[in-house]
């Protein structure tokens, strides 16, 4: 009961805040309900018993890259909002309808699957407590190729990052 | 019930009043310190030896008008105030201030909390803060407080990723991420992590003085470039959020000092029999104790060293504090794996 | 009331991520369309997690750092190219951002 009660609040505001986000009219206040749904993400992650995953979300996320979104919105100073003139050519209404054909086909797929009688599903249950040292050792063990990998990754993404952007170009 | 419910509330009541309290005579105590240095004798009016000031200041933040730019975009610049100063309480939750006593034959452990991943909980938290400071600075809707704000967050962005090196030191050297499992793992070690990680206790000092934008790395409140920086525009209680967060960052920061380094709320050679007198002192006290010498290293430091310069802040974060840091992780780790075999 | 299934949160998820596709579809600001990726990378993150505890083991969590490591590495590099584009274009809607086209 006070398992279902947690989820659907947070669920209700991780999509309320999501809504927010992309009907925003200023970005800066679309960057802030950004920041908000991603700690009620990691609120969700603590709930369903990943705390480290739940502090990698507020660490990189909150407090990484969405701060990097907060400086370039601070740098491209818009003297006319992008969308205050609009065209005719924009195919908004055609986009929303197409994704909810989808969300409806998604969630569709969902129910079909798991809800059909016979595929009853165990109700979701934390992993055991400790599961940080888990997660550490499946990531320098198992996983220890695609990890280096990443770090690559990162390494060209800050580099490229930095040419792209050097004043001249 | 109790256990759940009252005895938590009760503990939060406590540290959050007397953190209030601690900030209150912070002020005094750096005017005291600042005043002491240049041989003056500082706020003396008010009460004997000026000990009432701090009543003083905050009545007339009480009573003084709360201002809001007319430009300025009202919800942001309303809700900044909060952002920052939020976290710098919250992350008190994970601070260990004392062994467990016993309260009417009931063992009370003196923390909120003792997260798994504390050390973890509380760089998350730190880096919430960046938003309260930036949005400020842009809300205001005026260039000063603009280039403070981005200036102030471009610093801490920067020297957090020091201060989370010099935590994986620790971490190394401990085994946990448990704040509570650090203390005991220096009682059981005989030794502070500050004589196991000098160069951490050092970075992790010059980045927590850059983190809490104290001197010499007062860089966003620069007053002879940005007037007062990202909170230029503010006035009356709002100001004094902002005050209020930035001297209980300066506690936090210290008291996670004192926790990693100092071996927390352990009395001084905790293994040494021969000192059983230093047992009497309760271990709250020790805490307290060690965190006031650390705040007073901060007041003192600003008493005695000039201001950087920007550049100057950046290089040291970005070319010297930042490898060093990895340095001395490479090097821990490198111990560790041969003092196991 | 029935207990929360790792279906409750799919349907999330599913919301979450369409939630995005409809901010890249909808807006013009490419700055908020790079925030709606980011939702819908987040919609696969609960994913991963809710998929993590019904299997009971650790790894969909390990797959969660990996998608935040290339979400990190995408923000940096997009967000680098809208400022080299904002600089020459003094623009950030997508529409104008035809330097590409022939």
């Amino acid at each position: 009961m006070g398992q279902a009660l947690a989820f659907y609040t947070l669920a209700a505001f991780i999509l309320g805040f999501g809504v927010l986000v992309i009907t925003a009219r200023n970005t800066v206040h679309s960057i802030m309900f950004l920041v908000a749904d991603f700690l009620f993400i990691a609120a969700l992650y603590a709930f369903q018993g990943a705390p480290f995953v739940a502090v990698i979300q507020v660490v990189v996320y909150a407090g990484g890259i969405v701060v990097l979104y907060l400086f370039v919105v601070m740098l491209v100073d818009l003297k006319r909002p992008p969308e205050a003139h609009q065209d005719r050519r924009r195919r908004g209404r055609l986009g929303m309808v197409v994704s909810l054909v989808v969300l409806a086909e998604l969630v569709a797929i969902a129910a079909y699957k798991y809800v059909s009688p016979g595929a009853g599903l165990p109700a979701a249950r934390p992993l055991e407590p400790d599961n940080v040292a888990q997660v550490g050792m499946l990531l320098y063990t198992d996983y220890l190729v695609p990890f280096e990998l990443a770090s690559m990754l990162l390494l060209v993404a800050m580099v490229g990052a930095i040419v792209l952007a050097r004043r001249e170009l | 019930m109790i256990d759940l419910l009252v005895i938590p509330l009760i503990k939060i009541v406590i540290v959050l009043t007397g953190v209030l309290i601690t900030v209150m005579y912070l002020v005094l105590l750096e005017r005291k310190v600042q005043a002491w240095v240049q041989t003056r004798l500082g706020p003396m009016r008010v009460g004997p030896h000026g000990v009432l000031q701090p009543v003083a200041d905050v009545l007339k933040l009480f009573v003084k008008e709360d201002i809001t730019p007319v430009r300025a975009d009202k919800s942001v610049f309303m809700l900044a105030p909060i952002i920052v100063l939020v976290p710098a309480l919250v992350a008190l939750a994970v601070i260990p201030f004392g062994d467990t006593v016993s309260i009417f034959g009931k063992p009370v452990p003196l923390y909120i909390a003792d997260l798994n991943i504390g050390l973890l909980y509380v760089v998350a938290v730190a880096s919430i803060g960046v938003y309260g400071i930036i949005l400020a600075g842009w809300s205001s809707n005026s260039k000063y407080p603009l280039l403070g704000g981005l200036r102030s967050s471009a610093q801490l962005i920067s020297y957090e990723l020091a201060v989370t090196l010099t935590f994986v030191s620790v971490v190394l050297a401990s085994g946990s991420l448990s704040m509570v499992d650090i203390i005991t793992a220096q009682k059981t070690n005989g030794v502070w992590f500050a004589f196991v990680q000098p160069v951490a206790l050092f970075i992790y000092t010059v980045a927590a003085l850059a983190e809490t934008n104290r001197a010499p790395f007062d860089l966003p409140e620069a007053e002879q470039e940005l007037v007062a920086g990202f909170h230029t525009e503010y006035s009356g209680m709002r100001f004094a959020l902002f005050f209020l967060a930035e001297y209980a960052n300066m506690i936090v920061v210290s008291a996670i000092a004192t926790t990693l380094f100092f071996g927390g709320w352990l009395r001084p050679f905790p293994n040494v029999t021969m000192l059983w007198f230093l047992d009497y002192v309760p271990s709250w006290m020790w805490f307290v104790v060690k965190t006031f010498l650390v705040l007073y290293l901060f007041l003192w430091i600003r008493a005695t060293l000039p201001r950087y310069r920007y550049d100057q802040l950046m290089r040291i974060g970005w070319k010297l504090l930042i490898p060093l840091a990895i340095a001395n992780i490479i090097v821990t780790a490198a111990v560790k794996v041969a003092l196991s075999y | 009331m029935i207990p929360i299934t790792p279906v409750h949160y799919m349907v999330l998820s599913a919301a979450l991520f369409i939630t995005g596709v409809i901010g890249v579809m909808v807006r013009r600001n490419i700055i908020v369309i790079l925030m709606s990726i980011e939702l819908m990378l987040n919609a696969v993150n609960i994913n991963l997690v809710a998929f993590s505890n019904l299997w009971q083991n650790a790894i969909g969590q390990v797959f969660v750092i990996f998608v935040v490591c290339v979400a990190a590495a995408e923000a940096a590099v997009g967000l680098g190219i809208i400022l080299a584009f904002y600089r020459n274009k003094e623009t950030v809607n997508i529409d104008e951002m035809t330097l590409m086209r022939w």
